[in-house]
């Protein structure tokens, strides 16, 4: 009897060194290997890299696509940084991951790091030194909605219907909706995402409701004509399918994925609820910034040079290309390529020239503006997610501990020695854009009066 | 000779090849030949059965997928664009491929290019060992980490990691379960006193697990620099699936023969002798089906834990794949689906072995 404790005793512990063993063993190999070939030919000056493993986050979206053409195509490497790319399941998780530190710095949406900063949901010290896109989301109506919402759009000579489509035409759709006892609900990735903002001010300028936030309630529901729920993007043309919600704000490729399986139809293109609005941004914790200063500012010269490289003529096959490995996007090149390459996708067959949908570069896309970073802040005390009333000044410093366009600055000054960019991309500017009117509503926003932006909108709060 | 063959290849729960042997030494061919029939034809065409009617199930799912398609396109655009649909689709152009149940040989493929894959990063991993040493030499001499490698792990890699982490989990509920189990199973009062804490906590689904352990281990990790995903998910395991064992080595342990107890009595043996001499060993068979439960259950919960921890494995493949939603994206899945199952089946028979090897029952296991 006692022989077989022992032997059961001796398999559990076979196995459990068996486990470890394999691990150690592994090690030595790693250990013993030493004989050297000379490291990296860079093409640019290395800094003191405090920090050279590095892992970063991001979701499944073609505007992550800076961190993976960096990575592929050895931008990191240039600057001594050895880096992992790592997919993650939602914005939430992202945002937990680089405020815990298991993530070094990731992709997010420009208005976390704000939130972060401003009061509404977990707070952190997060900065922004590198915005990594303009443009590039879009909204998609299910097919039933989408066949009750075209008779009201006036349509072109072709028959086609003429764009940008206004909510006015998704108002009718609400109604009826309503009136069989059915909840108009959609899909938007996250509170303080641009989607969100996005959606909100398409069906606002169209007078519909999309529901407010208080202290309190955090839903975003309080008198809503739409209900807003949070899907994670990769979900979102699943939901659709499942009829869970009817439509949703969302970037690419998920509004294209939409139109290939033929379960919904893309409505608007961000673009033109908005022109060249500012999209994801890279983001980091202040302390890591901190320590690592080096490290921030060779990680920023590397996504520039891939912003850079991204909208150079001729490269996007290539980024479709390798976007398309499943450990980033991972979508089908058919569909990535059909907003990557200049193009939108509307109806299956109706498909639009859009050169800007994503600009990864141009336009001085990369340069983390304040007047960007003010929009969110507006929108956020807009509905209710920043409760209370704040002076204009506090919108300007608040910014100014997020936006971190000195880093940006370094790194671009170091590149323009090194001649990776011309002097001219790096713009003359106090970190606000000039006041535009280049909206769906044609509202002027002057991020230098941040108060009268927000009290000139009909639906939302006032100070 | 043959007949220590036939005991190994029993041993390892082979059982069924052992017929085999016998037929070629030509044992008692009748008896034999129908006993291949029985346990190994019959097996292969219960297989081959079920490939059928899944080629023929994807094939009317992608027509009725299809035919969808193709009638949408006529109703939305008119007859021209139907025709178009039509030839696209025939054509086997990616860009409008119905999206549905992916069929045998097209999972097949999709097994072949992840082989594949593993190959390309087993080079790409070489190469960058080798990019990476002179450095990695220098950071060693002045005492920082090296370097390792940041490329993605390929599907072996994951399956290694989910091996890894299901041992690891399986080896926790072993030390947590077993003890207490003995212990409780010792005395009524304490039994009855954990039981409903026991039945509480047993149906706990392992999402709720792994929140609570990431709860825990997040506050305790504060500091260290560590991914604590592989943590959070090994201990997520154990706890999910240490209920069987525990359940049943209590009730191994109070069922122990009477006779045992009392022959323990009389050769006046302490407490520790009596657990490891007498009630351990009476109770192995019992702690055995209670471990292969166990072991079969952390192997279903992995999947579900890897998916929402985040940590590498099999469970996060899957669900990266389903977010990828690319054209061959399904038919991966199900290839995971299967060596998931496969492992699932080389487990249990492994537990099996090793059940037979240290209890009395003799009998084949199920």
């Amino acid at each position: 009897m006692k022989s077989k404790v022992f032997k059961a005793l001796t398999i559990v512990v076979v196995i459990f060194l068996g486990a470890c063993g394999g691990k150690e063993s592994k090690k030595e190999v790693e250990g013993t290997e030493t004989e050297a070939t000379e490291v990296s030919d860079s093409k640019t000056k290395q800094l003191e890299i405090e920090k050279p493993q590095l892992t970063f986050g991001f979701i499944k979206l073609t505007d992550m696509a800076p961190l993976a053409i960096a990575k592929e195509k050895g931008f990191f490497e240039d600057e001594g940084l050895f880096v992992s790319v790592e997919a993650q399941s939602n914005w939430k998780n992202i945002l937990d991951r680089v405020i815990d530190g298991q993530l070094d710095g990731s992709h997010m949406l420009a208005g976390q790091p704000i939130a972060a900063g401003a009061g509404f949901g977990r707070q952190a010290e997060l900065v922004t030194p590198f915005s990594m896109d303009l443009n590039g989301n879009g909204i998609t109506v299910s097919n039933d909605v989408w066949s009750k919402m075209k008779p009201n759009i006036p349509t072109s000579e072709d028959g086609k219907p003429i764009h940008p489509i206004k909510a006015d035409a998704l108002k009718p759709v609400i109604a009826s909706y309503k009136s069989s006892g059915k909840a108009f609900k959609m899909g938007m990735v996250f509170p303080v995402s641009t989607h969100n903002y996005e959606i909100r001010y398409w069906l606002a300028s169209a007078g519909i409701n999309p529901g407010m936030y208080t202290k309190d309630n955090i839903q975003g529901q309080i008198d809503a004509e739409v209900l807003l729920s949070v899907t994670p993007p990769p979900q979102m043309p699943a939901t659709l399918e499942a009829g869970t919600i009817y439509g949703y704000c969302v970037g690419e490729p998920w509004n294209q994925q939409a139109v290939f399986k033929g379960i919904g139809v893309p409505v608007i293109t961000n673009y033109d609820i908005w022109k060249n609005n500012p999209e994801k941004v890279f983001v980091m914790t202040k302390k890591f910034v901190e320590e690592n200063p080096n490290t921030a500012i060779a990680v920023t010269k590397a996504l520039i040079r891939a912003g850079k490289w991204l909208d150079a003529p001729g490269n996007r096959a290539e980024a479709v290309n390798i976007l398309s490995m499943p450990q980033y996007v991972g979508a089908d090149e058919a569909v990535l390529a059909n907003s990557m390459t200049g193009t939108f996708e509307f109806e299956k067959g109706d498909k639009r020239s859009m050169p800007d949908f994503n600009v990864f570069y141009r336009y001085n896309a990369t340069y983390p503006f304040y007047s960007d970073g003010v929009w969110f802040l507006t929108q956020m005390r807009r509905w209710g997610q920043i409760p209370e009333a704040k002076t204009a000044d506090w919108y300007g410093t608040k910014i100014k501990d997020i936006y971190r366009p000195d880093i940006w600055k370094k790194a671009a000054e170091l590149l323009v020695a090194e001649g990776q960019i011309p002097a001219s991309d790096i713009p003359e500017t106090d970190g606000y854009k000039l006041a535009t009117t280049e909206f769906i509503d044609g509202k002027n926003y002057d991020a230098k009066d941040p108060i009268g932006y927000i009290n000139s909108f009909k639906i939302g709060n006032k100070d | 000779m043959s007949d220590k063959l036939i005991k190994i290849i029993r041993f390892i729960g082979l059982g069924f090849l052992e017929p085999i042997i016998r037929l070629s030494r030509g044992e008692e061919p009748r008896k034999n030949g129908i006993l291949i029939l029985k346990i190994i034809i019959a097996p292969l065409a219960s297989v081959l059965l079920f490939i059928g009617v899944w080629q023929t199930g994807s094939t009317a799912l992608f027509n009725k997928e299809a035919n969808y398609r193709i009638e949408k396109a006529l109703k939305d655009q008119g007859q021209k664009a139907a025709d178009e649909m039509k030839l696209c689709i025939d054509s086997g152009d990616i860009s409008c491929q119905p999206n549905t149940l992916p069929s045998p040989s097209q999972v097949n493929a999709s097994f072949k290019t992840l082989l594949k894959d593993h190959k390309a990063i087993s080079i790409d991993k070489k190469n960058f060992k080798e990019k990476t040493a002179a450095l990695n030499k220098q950071r060693n001499a002045e005492g920082k980490d090296p370097i390792v490698y940041t490329g993605r792990p390929s599907f072996v890699d994951q399956i290694k990691t989910s091996i890894k982490t299901v041992f690891a989990g399986f080896l926790l509920a072993i030390l947590i379960a077993v003890p207490i189990g003995v212990i409780i199973g010792l005395s009524d009062t304490l039994r009855s006193s954990f039981n409903w804490l026991i039945q509480i906590f047993k149906p706990v689904s392992p999402v709720v697990w792994l929140l609570l352990v990431f709860m825990i281990v997040k506050t305790l990790t504060k500091d260290s620099d560590t991914d604590s995903s592989f943590i959070i998910s090994f201990i997520s395991v154990g706890l999910c699936s240490m209920w069987a064992t525990l359940v049943n080595t209590a009730m191994g342990v109070s069922t122990v023969d009477k006779d045992f107890i009392n022959v323990a009595k009389v050769l006046k043996l302490g407490p520790l002798q009596k657990v490891f001499k007498v009630i351990l060993p009476s109770s192995l068979p019992l702690i055995f089906t209670g471990l292969r439960i166990t072991l079969s259950v952390a192997w279903m919960v992995l999947i579900a834990i890897e998916l929402l921890a985040q940590s590498p494995g099999l469970g996060s493949f899957v669900w990266e794949e389903f977010q990828n939603g690319a054209n061959d994206s399904n038919s991966k899945i199900i290839v995971a689906m299967f060596v998931i199952g496969i492992i699932g089946f080389l487990l249990d028979r492994l537990m099996l072995a090793i059940q037979k090897f240290v209890s009395f029952n003799k009998n084949e296991g199920i």
